[in-house]
């Protein structure tokens, strides 16, 4: 009788551990897949404000960054991606001239969003834009529809990917405003290399954060306001 | 012996012409796998030119299988037995081209193998979405519309069905149109009067491929089409051009009209070297003034020149598709108004566009197609209009 109890003391505490020893790698991997259980807030609206005047003309430390955190090749032929690029702008009138750079300004209403006939173009809680690389057909209807030619197609195949920047030939890509770096707390790559600190990243929704108290005291303007797509990304000095 | 040496003849022609149109077919598909195995590297199209030749030849063909389907329209819905007696070849034909130009479209694709994708997540605010539902719509209606007209115990269906599919295409060209109208950024497009001008190009376009048919149908078996018939249609296809000329006009004329459309106005008609080239002497020259000169001149206006009009009608419309798609994305953003721009990237510069052999293959793989289920469909069914010219007058 004493022995009865015992063996099924002993079969029920192994199998727990059994179970256990089964289950604990899954629920591992599980929380390793899917990150922090926290998801995109909508109380946050992430977004830059770039201050042409500190941009220097011939700088190039922003797209650099990029490139090495993206496991972007840097080439700029007609097929390459380019995430972040630097554009020199002359005034017509008056020759005013300017450095800044220009990648995917993250907007309220994306017309990206839009077009796409699969929603893998999407826009996260917090306001960034980003392409699910699963669903992404390769129509390029959303380069079609980006005013800022902020997007570029993978036309061959990819090496050496960093991991936490998952890409794939035959897709669309653009700037993910280093959403892997935000979500640990850090700031995009490009804003992180600007020696000059011209580019501002931060919370717009937080008055007390540093980029919306500046918006409220500089001058700053969003490109192409005239189609109130609502950028997250806004130029001071332009 | 004459004539059974010349139905030899005949057969073996005929699959000479299968068998060659399934070549084309296999030397498309191995574009593709190309395309699949090496990238879009090796096409022309790039990050400034995303959409080249393939996109040419697919909305001609979707464009033309819409147009085509006005001659079932005049007769099913407006009752003209004229066009009665041809309104199951223009459903075939419709098919045809359908099935080649969603062939190259789908084909394109970054992704083709992902096509699922594409069927089961919806995204309604999106019209490229609406028009993988219209497109598909598109094939079943025309297909219970041929069935209500072959199948004589649903005859009296005929008209419904008709009228369905007069309806659907008309949306379904509108959806085409609206592809374009939707790009608020870009200069050439995102204006309300693209779906229009794509409805009223789609009805000269679709004529002109179903001349070109039904005389090749006609030659093949030995029949003369009849007088009153091919003036009639000769007739409606210069109509047709007419007013798809003034509705490409009335495009350009409104773009000259702003000033900040001027510039891109100004490369598309005078200085955008190939773009202007093939709008003046493709579209305007070869596509409209020598075409309607043969449909309406006098001593002109016979069953050949008709036919010499027709295919001259299909090479000013690729010539058009080339320059609304292609120059229409040669020309650069409008990103900084008033700002002379350069960049990596090809900001403030024109984009250089060259199609390359796989894709010019891969769009003439879907002509192809076309080719086949009409050759095919013609060959097993009876596709040959039969008409009662006493119903005519």
């Amino acid at each position: 009788m004493i022995d009865n109890t015992l063996n099924r003391r002993q079969f029920l505490k192994s199998s727990v551990g059994v179970a256990a020893v089964a289950v604990a790698p899954g629920i591992l991997l599980y929380g390793m897949a899917n990150g922090s259980s926290e998801g995109a807030s909508a109380k946050v609206r992430w977004g830059m404000l770039i201050d042409t005047s500190h941009c220097a003309e011939g700088c190039n430390d922003c797209v650099t960054a990029c490139n090495k955190e993206n496991g972007l090749s840097g080439g700029v032929a007609a097929t390459d991606s380019q995430w972040i690029r630097k554009i020199e702008i002359k005034e017509i009138a008056g020759g005013r001239q300017l450095s800044l750079p220009m990648m995917c300004q993250h907007c309220e209403n994306p017309p990206c969003v839009d077009v796409c006939p699969t929603t893998a173009s999407f826009k996260r809680a917090d306001g960034i834009v980003l392409v699910d690389k699963h669903r992404c057909i390769g129509c390029r209807y959303c380069m079609m529809a980006c005013p800022y030619k902020a997007r570029s197609f993978v036309h061959e195949a990819l090496h050496d990917q960093n991991p936490d920047v998952p890409r794939g030939k035959g897709t669309v890509e653009s700037c993910t405003m280093c959403v892997h770096r935000v979500d640990q707390g850090l700031q995009p790559a490009c804003a992180d290399a600007c020696a000059n600190k011209a580019i501002l990243f931060g919370n717009l929704n937080d008055p007390d954060s540093e980029i919306a108290k500046k918006i409220r005291t500089v001058a700053s303007v969003q490109v192409r306001a005239d189609l109130r797509l609502n950028p997250g990304v806004r130029y001071q000095g332009l | 012996m004459y004539i059974h040496s010349a139905v030899l003849f005949r057969n073996r022609l005929f699959y000479a012409l299968v068998a060659l149109a399934g070549i084309v077919v296999l030397a498309g598909l191995y574009s593709v796998h190309l395309m699949e195995e090496h990238g879009h590297i090796i096409t022309g199209m790039n990050n400034q030119i995303v959409w080249g030749i393939p996109h040419v030849f697919a909305i001609f063909l979707i464009v033309a299988a819409s147009g085509v389907l006005n001659v079932s329209s005049i007769g099913s819905v407006f009752n003209k037995h004229a066009y009665k007696a041809r309104a199951p070849l223009a459903g075939l034909l419709s098919i045809a081209m359908l099935g080649g130009g969603l062939t190259v479209l789908m084909l394109d694709l970054g992704r083709p193998d992902r096509l699922l994708v594409a069927a089961t997540n919806f995204n309604p605010t999106s019209v490229f979405a609406w028009n993988i539902v219209l497109y598909s719509g598109m094939f079943g209606a025309v297909a219970v519309y041929l069935w209500t007209m072959m199948e004589g115990r649903m005859k009296p269906w005929s008209k419904p069905a008709g009228f369905f599919v007069f309806i659907w295409r008309f949306i379904l060209t509108t959806g085409t149109g609206v592809i374009f109208s939707f790009l608020v950024a870009r200069q050439a497009y995102g204006t309300a009067i693209l779906p229009p001008m794509f409805i009223v190009i789609s009805f000269a376009w679709g004529l002109a491929v179903f001349h070109i048919v039904q005389s090749a149908i006609y030659a093949w078996t030995n029949k003369v089409l009849d007088d009153y018939v091919q003036k009639r249609m000769k007739n409606l296809l210069g109509v047709f051009v007419i007013a798809a000329l003034y509705f490409v006009v009335a495009y350009h004329l409104t773009n000259l009209y702003f000033a900040r459309q001027s510039d891109f106005e100004r490369f598309i008609l005078s200085d955008g070297g190939i773009y202007p080239m093939l709008l003046w002497a493709g579209y305007v020259l070869i596509g409209n003034v020598l075409p309607l000169a043969l449909i309406y001149l006098p001593g002109f206006g016979k069953s050949y020149h008709v036919n010499l009009a027709s295919v001259l009608i299909i090479l000013g419309g690729f010539s058009l598709l080339y320059v609304f798609i292609i120059g229409g994305q040669a020309f650069p953003l409008s990103i900084f108004p008033g700002f002379e721009v350069k960049s990596t990237f090809g900001d403030g510069a024109i984009s250089l566009y060259y199609p390359s052999a796989p894709e010019i293959l891969l769009g003439l793989g879907g002509v192809a197609v076309a080719f086949l289920i009409t050759a095919v469909g013609i060959r097993m069914l009876d596709f040959v209009p039969h008409e009662d010219t006493k119903k005519f007058h």
